[in-house]
């Protein structure tokens, strides 16, 4: 089973994507944050990262940018999945290394897609 | 169609399929239902709506609820044709063509343009294999609503989600407020024209490559084998034909045999054998070789 981190400081929003990915067979771990998020990583390295943008302590793109350069950190796909919908934003995420980019708001739909394009289903 | 018919069928796909329409979904009812109402024998959609109205006509209700429960278009829509139409399709009419340097594809369902559009990204992406070449992609359908919107190739944040990777809506579309506009370059490559396949296609010409996908299913089995007889002779002998993934020839017409190990992919007979063959790995052919 392949193992995906929800990241987002929202729980309906974890908890609504955590209802789609199961349902696509993911085992699911939370993080509210980029430094949480972080230190899940450290413990164990996730097949898939969802990710939102904003979010206190640490937001999403530093979480990215740090996540790169730690061991093994090149692995997971990771899908940003924010309200930040503007060209200056994705274009920012994709050179920072997120394979994909979800849009908010999202449904399960996009998320399958987004998912199958990376080829994580 | 009048405010209270769009009304009545909103509440009547509620209550029979839980389908939610928005009010701004009328072309999609107009284009969805009107194949049912040529079908049905029914001509108009008014009378359609007539007839759901007095009930009692179970058919008519699971055709036009399956019909509009199809899902929408979206942009690279079942992935694999668009994997033919690059690792099949184009190398074979690229060696085919190579002198005349012309490439003519239709899409004869082209709705609200993804398809077309993105054939043309695919285009787009092997401009280096196709230097001088020019491309023409013609996109038809039936309702003139949806192909202004086609046309006018802006599409909302959920639409460009579907099908449609990141990359690509960076490299060939331009936000427009809270929509997405498909580049001027990329709109200029499709042509767009009403069209309805029950119409005779010579004045279309002929297509080295058809997409006829997910709209032979609107049809009887008659009309079915009627239009496909005369889809064969708008495309070449070594031309190709895509449906959609669900659809068949088998039974309807014999002028077109899947093309193997592709699904949604159709020859005419003899070009379909010849390219299975030639489509043998190396390896195998040399097996082959041997044993002959």
């Amino acid at each position: 089973m392949k193992q995906c981190l929800v990241v987002d400081d929202s729980s309906v929003i974890r908890k609504v994507a955590r209802r789609i990915l199961e349902d696509m067979n993911f085992e699911i771990t939370e993080a509210e944050d980029g430094q949480q998020a972080l230190d899940e990583c450290r413990k164990t390295m996730p097949d898939a990262i969802l990710l939102d943008w904003n979010m206190p302590v640490m937001d999403g793109l530093e979480f990215l940018t740090s996540l790169r350069v730690e061991e093994g950190g090149e692995n997971p796909i990771v899908v940003f999945c924010t309200t930040e919908n503007d060209v200056a934003h994705i274009a920012r995420a994709i050179r920072a290394g997120a394979n994909e980019y979800i849009m908010k708001p999202f449904d399960r739909e996009i998320v399958e897609a987004k998912f199958q394009e990376v080829g994580l289903i | 169609m009048t405010p209270s018919e769009f009304e009545f069928l909103k509440n009547f796909l509620k209550t029979k399929s839980g389908l939610v329409l928005s009010n701004d979904k009328q072309y999609l009812v107009e284009s969805r239902l009107q194949p049912i109402a040529r079908s049905s024998k029914l001509e108009t959609l008014s009378a359609v709506i007539q007839t759901l109205q007095r009930g009692g006509n179970r058919a008519l209700e699971t055709d036009v609820i399956e019909a509009m429960t199809t899902n929408e278009s979206f942009f690279f829509r079942d992935k694999t044709p668009f994997d033919h139409f690059k690792d099949t399709m184009l190398p074979s009419l690229l060696e085919s063509r190579a002198t005349r340097r012309q490439i003519k594809i239709w899409c004869a369902a082209a709705s609200t343009g993804q398809e077309p559009y993105s054939l043309g990204i695919c285009l787009k992406e092997q401009a280096s294999k196709m230097a001088g070449w020019r491309t023409r992609i013609l996109g038809t359908d039936l309702s003139q609503e949806v192909l202004e919107k086609a046309k006018a190739g802006l599409y909302s944040q959920f639409e460009v989600q579907r099908g449609l990777p990141i990359q690509m809506l960076l490299k060939y579309f331009e936000q427009q407020g809270e929509m997405w506009q498909i580049n001027p370059d990329m709109r200029a490559m499709v042509e767009w024209r009403k069209f309805n396949l029950l119409d005779s296609f010579t004045s279309l010409g002929e297509f080295d490559i058809i997409f006829c996908r997910n709209v032979l299913i609107y049809f009887d089995q008659a009309t079915k084998s009627e239009i496909l007889g005369r889809l064969a002779k708008s495309v070449p002998d070594d031309g190709f034909l895509v449906l959609g993934a669900a659809e068949t020839v088998v039974g309807l017409t014999d002028a077109f045999k899947p093309v193997p190990g592709k699904r949604g992919l159709f020859q005419k007979k003899q070009a379909a054998q010849a390219s299975a063959g030639s489509g043998t790995s190396p390896r195998l052919a040399a097996v082959a070789g041997m044993r002959r």
